[in-house]
């Protein structure tokens, strides 16, 4: 009995797996086939990265909260780190690497490394906390990442690299460029972001997280969300455990604000704040947490919806904003539910 | 000299910071969501106060009494239609809608009150005390501010835990379900505790504008995550815990600016913060709450 | 929706109907909500009394101006800008603020869509692109222009700085002042900064300067927090004089704003609203009917950006029906070889990069209201 229950678990959980990725191809065949013919408006073809880059935003916090069940307010932090760091080092390989997106790539991966070892260096004390505490420890990560950012300073000259706090002490030759100015962040980025690649990443991020959470490691991740008093009675290692899932999740993200960074000329520290931490929680919430699939179409849903608000003019971010709360209630109160699927009988399958 | 100024701007910062806090601790104790609209409230107050003020010339007193009025309002509606239909749901839910309401309170303002900044004129003037002969100066709206923190501390402490409600109110935060066995009024309480704290986030509003006189649709939402970081500092749900981390906090700041980097001060204030809460996990005065198996 | 659009659809019928050729498509970002709407709405207002001033007139150049919001954000700013070339946008207006701009004129570039910014004013934003003007002073030469100034009047020669640290406008000015104040004889002896989330008290650097004994304190910043600092330093009998540069103006606009703190302050800014003038007082009082409220450099700002446009179109005998590509080749021939009258300055020309060249105006608040400094 229990075996057989066990064998439709992971039948239902494949079946959730192939529906995430078959959506997202589709998905993806459709608008890259829009986009090139046409038929796509600049408004639509212009969010199709940024999308892809929340997507990875939403999934991979989606692994930390979701699934391992920590409530993080600094993500946006992470995207931070692996934006500024990608994004430099894509200027420094200029030069050498001209293929575009072979740059590209080696950007979200040194982006993802830098975001990896933040990640890993403030998991340390961070995954000493619970619950809200925990929560208000990323807030002030998140916030000394900005604060850090926008007093560093890195440029680059025949002497090689250079970098300084507070006060712009590089002093490059002639013919250096400072890459990262304090507050002004990064100017003059080439725009070698394109979607395709964001697809890829966006696909890889859903590998990653479901191979991570079908193996081993991610049933101790749900044992620990679930009960963590019982997971460490049967001897599991809380804190390696968490640790990977956080390290893991920033990795990611470092991997998005590269991608993200680079379909614009320029960044800035302040991007990459409080709000867009919390932004990325709120795909996480609405998509349902521990799917994959929700957060990924909250992802895009919610980047696209102000967008289309524009018609409102003055009144859009307001509309946003009960839109915003109409959903929470919508989804999640039991009374208000029904109301709505009263109303529209498809709205079960969209949420699925 | 200096040292004791700053010290004392340090002061004076915090005491805006704590009476921020002492809004955030009390609903966060009670119906443990964190109300990241309570900023936004605080921003209401302070225009419905500025409002009665310079346009209709109101005493200032008056106003405030008026502003308190209609955030008790607003704070009972916007629990009513907005967190009251979440009480089963898992409390990220809420979290989300309550930035949610965040940002419409903030869009509801731009839109009423227009971007342009108003400058608050000061409850009670904009007069200090002078101390060894001029050397050291307090401000009369800091000595007020930390006099109505302390009122308020007091008045709240004794409300929780003598009064009838107050007891409904500890109650309701042990544990919801026992309490309503008990024949508590669970969704009353809540509401209840709302309106208090929506109550003292207009006179948070007033303070913190007669302090820092500049009045924008956006005023709330950065000392109110400041004030929420106090909050978690002192202990969050403790009420003295919002006083003393208010207080701590605008101290830390000043001095960071003034002996560190004036660059780096908001770094220094959060590294100081993750210090103090991994030596105490659960904030300065909070109660660590020791796990049952 | 739809009916706002069909409403929208036949308001635009109206007007090119009442109008002789059709309108030109004229579009910009801004911040209409959020921390920076102050500077948004004022650009917007500001344009669009323009607009209607020009249409009114009924001559062969009509516009048509549509405003997106941006929220302050490179991202959505470039959303915006995207939402606007699916409008039809023939001429830009840029994005109000600068790393919106900066992330817009990247795009105005490569679509080959002439952009004039308002108020945009970092070296960024006009860098390398020969389709992107400025109708602001470029930030560095206004920190160069602030040293000059006080240098050369010898106002003082202990120099106290407060910059933003996490914005691209105070950074920028604050270089370029740095850089330039010893040469100018001026010793900066303190040199403190403060950001977003630490705005409201000023106590520590206000000290340092007055330690220091600093008899100017340059505030390269909007004059939002600028109230602040002055509000605290009289409040600490800290006396000394006060510079700012253009983002200081409106200081006096503010409703509520005590005007006796201001007494004294010194800022280089293009526009002044009590100026007696034809062209500012007619826009001032216009502006006022409107929106209750007297224009800030912003609006004014915007105001001679479409009138900058209405030359240039009428010299260039450009009609409405030309793409966006024609336009901006004969915009880059006008701007570069045109001079303007505006309310933000007479005899303004653009250099080939895009910066504006204007006098900056030195101004002393006197009684509450803007006096030359000369």
């Amino acid at each position: 009995m229990t075996m057989k229950r066990l064998i439709n678990l992971k039948r239902t959980e494949a079946r959730r797996i192939f529906i995430t990725y078959s959506a997202v191809v589709i998905a993806y065949v459709i608008f890259q086939v829009m986009s090139s013919s046409g038929f796509l408006s600049s408004s639509m073809r212009g969010m199709l990265v940024p999308i892809c880059a929340y997507m990875v935003m939403a999934v991979s916090l989606n692994l930390v909260v979701g699934i391992s069940g920590e409530l993080s307010l600094g993500h946006a932090g992470f995207m931070s780190i692996g934006a500024f760091s990608g994004v430099a080092s894509a200027i420094l390989m200029q030069s050498t690497i001209t293929n575009a997106p072979v740059r590209l790539a080696l950007a979200m991966i040194v982006g993802a490394i830098f975001a990896a070892i933040a990640g890993f260096l403030i998991g340390i004390p961070v995954l000493r906390l619970k619950g809200d505490y925990l929560a208000i420890v990323t807030l002030a990560f998140g916030e000394i990442i900005k604060s850090i950012l926008n007093n560093f300073y890195f440029g680059v000259d025949a002497q090689g690299l250079h970098f300084s706090m507070l006060t712009d002490t590089t002093r490059l030759l002639k013919g250096g460029r400072l890459i990262i100015r304090g507050p002004m962040g990064i100017s003059g980025i080439m725009k070698i972001a394109t979607f395709p690649m964001g697809f890829i990443l966006v696909m890889i991020s859903l590998m990653v997280v479901f191979n991570l959470v079908n193996s081993r490691s991610g049933r101790a991740f749900m044992a620990i969300r679930d009960d963590r008093i019982a997971a460490e009675s049967i001897g599991l290692d809380i804190t390696k455990y968490k640790m990977m899932a956080f390290v893991t999740s920033a990795a990611l993200a470092g991997a998005a604000g590269a991608l993200f960074a680079m379909n614009y000329s320029t960044i800035v520290a302040n991007k990459f704040d409080f709000n867009t931490s919390i932004l990325i929680l709120v795909f996480v919430v609405l998509g349902g947490q521990g799917n994959m699939l929700g957060s990924i179409i909250a992802a895009a849903a919610l980047t696209v919806l102000p967008e289309k608000l524009r018609g409102f003019s003055d009144y859009r971010m307001l509309l946003y904003a009960i839109i915003l709360i109409v959903t929470m209630l919508g989804t999640n109160n039991a009374e208000i539910r029904e109301f709505f699927t009263k109303l529209n009988p498809f709205r079960r399958k969209e949420e699925a | 000299m200096t040292f004791l100024n700053f010290f004392i701007s340090g002061i004076s910062l915090g005491s805006i910071y704590a009476i921020i806090a002492l809004g955030y601790t009390m609903v966060y104790g009670i119906a443990k969501m964190l109300n990241f609209a309570h900023g936004d409230v605080i921003m209401v107050g302070a225009y419905v106060c500025f409002y009665a003020v310079s346009r209709y010339n109101l005493n200032p007193f008056l106003g405030v009494i008026i502003a308190m009025f209609l955030c008790t309002v607003l704070g009972i509606l916007v629990e009513r239609f907005a967190y009251k239909p979440l009480r089963q749901a898992p409390s990220l839910a809420v979290l989300i809608t309550a930035i949610g309401m965040s940002y419409f309170l903030q869009n509801t303002a731009l839109l009423l009150w227009s971007s342009n900044p108003k400058v608050f004129p000061s409850i009670i003037g904009r007069g200090s005390f002078k101390l060894f002969d001029g050397n050291l100066s307090v401000s009369h709206i800091t000595v007020l501010t930390i006099s109505v923190c302390i009122v308020i501390m007091i008045v709240l402490s004794l409300f929780i835990g003598k009064t009838k409600l107050g007891k409904a109110m500890r109650a309701c935060s042990e544990d919801k379900g026992a309490a309503q066995l008990m024949g508590i009024n669970v969704n009353a309480t809540i509401s209840m505790t709302f309106a208090i704290g929506s109550g003292l986030a207009a006179i948070a509003g007033a303070l913190l504008c007669s302090a820092y006189p500049t009045l924008m649709p956006t005023t709330g939402a950065l000392p109110g995550i400041k004030a929420f970081t106090a909050a978690v500092f002192g202990g969050i749900g403790s009420i003295p815990g919002a006083f003393l981390g208010g207080l701590m906090l605008g101290v830390i700041e000043i001095f960071a600016k003034a002996y560190i980097s004036s660059q780096l001060s908001d770094a220094v204030v959060f590294a100081v913060l993750i210090i103090v809460l991994l030596v105490k996990p659960a904030g300065l005065l909070g109660k660590s709450i020791q796990e049952k198996v | 929706m739809t009916k706002r659009i069909f409403t929208c659809a036949l308001l635009i019928l109206a007007m090119s109907s009442c109008a002789f050729g059709a309108p030109f498509k004229l579009g910009g970002t801004a911040p209409l909500t959020g921390g920076a709407a102050i500077y948004g709405t004022a650009a917007r207002n500001g344009a669009a009394i323009a607009v209607e001033e020009i249409n009114a007139k009924g001559g062969d150049i009509q516009f048509e101006l549509r405003y997106e919001d941006d929220t302050h954000d490179a991202e959505k700013a470039v959303n915006a800008y995207n939402a606007l070339k699916d409008w039809g946008m023939q001429l830009s207006l840029g994005s109000v603020t600068s790393k919106p701009c900066e992330a817009t004129a990247a795009e105005n570039f490569s679509d080959r869509i002439f952009a004039l910014t308002p108020s945009a004013s970092s070296a960024a934003v006009t860098e390398g692109k020969d389709n992107v003007f400025q109708m602001c002073f470029v930030d560095p030469n206004q920190g160069t222009a602030s040293a000059q100034y006080i240098g050369e009047k010898g106002f003082a020669k202990k120099v106290a700085v407060i910059w933003k640290n996490d914005d691209v406008y105070s950074k920028g000015v604050y270089d370029t002042f740095i850089e330039a104040a010893p040469k100018y004889g001026l010793n900066i002896v303190s040199d403190t900064t403060f950001a977003d989330g630490n705005d409201t008290d000023f106590s520590v650097q206000l000290t340092d300067a007055k330690d220091k004994g600093a008899e100017l304190v340059f505030l390269p910043m909007y004059y939002q927090p600028a109230s602040l600092i002055l509000a605290q330093a009289q409040a600490m009998g800290y006396a000394p004089k006060w510079f700012g540069i253009d983002g200081m103006d409106g200081i006096l606009t503010m409703e509520g704003f005590d005007k006796s703190l201001a007494e004294g302050v010194m800022l280089l800014t293009p526009f002044n609203a009590d100026a007696k003038d034809e062209l500012t007082v007619k826009f001032v009082a216009k502006y006022k009917e409107k929106h209750g409220e007297i224009p800030n450099q912003f609006a004014a700002d915007g105001y001679d950006c479409v009138y900058a446009y209405y030359q240039a179109l009428t010299q260039a005998k450009a009609n409405a029906d030309m793409s966006a590509e024609e336009l901006c080749t004969k915009m880059i021939e006008q701007f570069t070889t045109m001079t303007f009258n505006g309310v933000t300055g007479e005899n303004v020309k653009w250099s080939a990069n895009g910066e504006v060249t204007k006098d900056p105006k030195g101004m002393v608040i006197k009684n509450g209201a803007y006096v030359g400094l000369d």
